[in-house]
């Protein structure tokens, strides 16, 4: 009896479910992003404090969530092919790269655009911020990485390896607010210092950005083994090449 | 709809956000379409994917 994972290990078996969950995600995100954005924009309050700006919190707070899980999917990919060689988990963290690298400089951006008005500055080298910069260079860090060796097998290796020591970034974005002094606000328990006619828009948001992330990985995964397959077909027409013109020479 | 005197904040944000997450997917969709056209050129070559015989 085959676990759910061993099952998935498959990547015949994982295109073929990916193709069948995929436009549900996609479908369900979209909606879930719609809704958001109409809550966001007519259904939620100015803050007292902030006024108008506080829209911005609605796209930056899912952006900065996505920043931080998609890192600790492609640790868990890594861990996933260093010790059980599970054949997706490198398609998995390869594909999740550049999405957490988007996302990552999303965070960074809506960050510094709320930060210009509220703080009088778009930019400050406290702990949150710098951390937060880190972890977009870790995710520039693994695609450079990766592109940078010809050889897959080792280039996973090695991607893997630098992915499970970055993963210290991430206590450390999380933590930052208490360790440290910051100009950034502590974090935020949505339970209590949010008010629910700015929770539940910002909860829709996320659970659509999530679910955005979802699909999009989904439909990136399944790039990577068609370019894989691509590369082993290639490979294969130039060795029956090869053979033919090897037997030719012999004739 | 009046957002205040930093209405360009917002709206760049959320202009910024759209405009990466429309990338990202036209991207992912021009890929998968490249890839696939890829195999099938590949297919009509005569390659075989190794796991053509299992399930689909």
């Amino acid at each position: 009896m085959q676990t759910l994972t061993q099952q998935l290990a498959n990547p015949t078996r994982f295109m073929g479910l990916s193709a069948r969950v995929l436009p549900w995600a996609s479908a369900a995100a979209a909606v879930l992003i719609a809704l958001g954005f109409y809550l966001s924009f007519f259904d939620s309050p100015a803050d007292y404090q902030q006024g108008e700006t506080v829209r911005i919190m609605y796209i930056h707070v899912p952006c900065a969530w996505l920043s931080m899980m998609i890192y600790g999917l492609i640790a868990v990919s890594s861990f996933g092919l260093l010790v059980f060689r599970h054949p997706l988990a490198d398609v998995s963290a390869k594909a999740a790269a550049p999405l957490g690298a988007a996302f990552t400089f999303l965070a960074l951006l809506t960050g510094s655009l709320w930060g210009k008005p509220m703080w009088g500055t778009y930019w400050v080298w406290d702990a949150r911020l710098t951390s937060v910069l880190i972890l977009f260079f870790l995710y520039l860090g693994l695609m450079a990485l990766r592109a940078a060796l010809e050889d897959e097998s080792a280039a996973a290796k090695l991607t893997a390896v630098l992915a499970l020591v970055g993963v210290t970034i991430l206590p450390i974005i999380k933590f930052s607010v208490n360790w440290w002094n910051t100009l950034h606000q502590p974090s935020t328990d949505f339970t209590s210092t949010v008010d629910p006619s700015m929770r539940w828009p910002l909860v829709i948001m996320a659970m659509g950005f999530t679910l955005l992330f979802f699909a999009m990985h989904l439909k990136a995964m399944r790039n990577e083994i068609m370019r894989r397959r691509v590369k082993a077909m290639r490979a294969q027409v130039v060795a029956g090449r090869d053979r033919l013109a090897a037997s030719g020479a012999t004739s | 709809m009046d957002l205040g005197p930093h209405a360009a904040f917002i709206w760049i944000s959320y202009a910024a956000v759209i405009f990466v997450v429309a990338g990202l997917v036209a991207w992912l969709i021009f890929d998968g379409r490249k890839q696939a056209a890829a195999m099938q050129e590949l297919e009509k070559r005569g390659a075989r994917r190794r796991s053509a015989s299992a399930v689909e």
